[in-house]
């Protein structure tokens, strides 16, 4: 398990990051360990740019948008169009796009806060607010769908239909683990899994440059380019699962209250 | 990595799977202020201003073809009365044919009246100076005869009866004669 560890000349020891370095110390602590931290001031800057660019992209209102409205009239347009009407369609989706929309925006920021100096801390690689969102949309799904069908939404949930009666006792416990239980863990994982192994990654590639850069063996130094090369590419991959993950998360979104709104139809 | 594995099991908090309770606290906040946000400002200005804009473009769509439906209603009020006027030019014509061929049946018809009557008149007119002169002639014949059969004879035939008789005696003789080589 030591192989991360190179042989240096002068025989300094690589330590690579620990996921104790993901957290860093409270900017205003109170108490052992906890207090006001970098990941909760990013998380209500989010909101305040979000809503501040938007407010402002919306405000207007113009038959002809200039550049600002056109653009947030194209992300709404994108989320309300691309993810509500064409997932959950019919006349119920104007009701769930705003939720949609605050969650594509509010995921997205805070993933991208991983790509921009600076911040360089997707704020989702902590696992609250994963579990925050994901626990919303899973309550809010349910409540759908309980308020439509009552408590028969649960029968219909767990037991599918045209299945033969003696499959039922391994479909039963099978529906229920992956509806109930499987569902809301794999979609706050899925989010919170991929950012901090991506910022797991950059944060590994610099202190690599740093302890490479550090060494006195100069072809040892020029190493360091190789690790730079790699680290731009997966910076690059990086931010492209940002998007993707924060697109994913509210494509599963509407993909969970949809069924909550035809549970009767599978 | 020995290190890393050491920690986490001694410092059980720190897994990665355990959140921080003001984390989500946080998150929770910034999220519901910004779901209220979206759903009272953002959303509502945004559909706002695409049913103004298709609103906006029904309406010019809807000009458009009641300007169409228009100019076409025209055209066939147009095509209409092309066609009325048509009708009404023929109509003219075949009367004033038929009144044309009329007034000349009708001409030829008094022309052919009047040449029967300037015929019968002339007929008549004709008749009568023949009559008359025949009347004329008769007596004058007589006159004459008498007057140079008197000079002949050497006798006066002045006994008008007796002159008469003859000459009327003559002439009965005469027309006799002429009907006979008539026949």
């Amino acid at each position: 398990m030591t192989p991360l560890a190179l042989p240096a000349a002068d025989g300094g020891t690589f330590t690579p990051p620990t996921l104790e370095d993901m957290h860093l110390p409270a900017i205003f602590p109170w108490g052992e360990g906890e207090g006001f931290s970098k990941q909760m001031l990013l998380v209500l800057l989010s909101v305040v740019f979000i809503a501040w660019f938007f407010i402002a992209a919306s405000r207007k209102g113009q038959l002809v948008p200039g550049k600002l409205q056109f653009l947030g009239e194209s992300a709404y347009g994108f989320v309300r169009n691309s993810i509500g009407k064409d997932i959950i369609g019919g006349r119920d989706f104007m009701k769930f796009v705003p939720l949609l929309f605050a969650l594509f925006f509010f995921i997205l920021v805070n993933n991208i806060y991983g790509a921009i100096p600076f911040f360089q801390l997707p704020t989702m690689s902590h696992v609250g607010g994963a579990y925050f969102l994901a626990g919303f949309v899973y309550i809010t799904w349910i409540g759908v769908g309980l308020r439509k069908y009552g408590p028969r939404f649960i029968k219909l949930t767990i037991v599918p239909s045209g299945v033969p009666w003696f499959i039922l006792p391994i479909v039963v416990p099978i529906e229920i683990i992956s509806n109930f239980i499987v569902r809301p863990m794999t979609h706050s994982l899925r989010l919170f899994a991929t950012m901090l192994a991506g910022h797991l990654v950059v944060a590994l590639a610099g202190s690599g440059i740093a302890f490479l850069i550090a060494q006195e063996n100069v072809l040892l130094q020029g190493t360091s380019l190789l690790v730079l090369v790699g680290a731009t590419a997966m910076y690059g991959l990086e931010a492209l699962i940002m998007v993707l993950q924060a697109y994913v998360f509210t494509l599963l979104t509407a993909i969970y209250i949809q069924g909550a709104l035809h549970a009767d139809a599978h | 990595m020995n290190q890393l594995i050491v920690r986490a099991a001694t410092e059980g908090a720190a897994s990665p799977l355990m959140p921080n309770w003001w984390e989500v606290l946080v998150t929770a906040i910034g999220f519901a202020v910004l779901l209220f946000i979206v759903v009272k400002f953002v959303v509502p200005a945004f559909e706002k201003t695409f049913a103004e804009r298709a609103e906006a473009i029904e309406g010019g769509i809807a000009k458009a073809e009641k300007a169409q439906a228009e100019a076409s209603a025209a055209l066939e009020e147009y095509k209409k009365q092309l066609t009325d006027a048509r009708t009404e030019a023929n109509r003219i014509r075949e009367e004033a044919r038929a009144e044309g061929s009329q007034i000349l049946a009708e001409l030829k018809e008094k022309a052919a009246a009047e040449y029967d009557r300037i015929t019968e008149q002339a007929h008549a007119q004709i008749e009568a100076e023949r009559q008359q002169a025949v009347a004329s002639l008769r007596a004058e014949v007589g006159t004459l005869a008498t007057t140079l059969a008197g000079r002949i004879v050497g006798e006066s035939l002045d006994d008008d009866e007796r002159a008469s008789r003859v000459v009327d005696r003559f002439l009965d003789e005469l027309e006799t004669q002429n009907a006979g080589a008539a026949k």
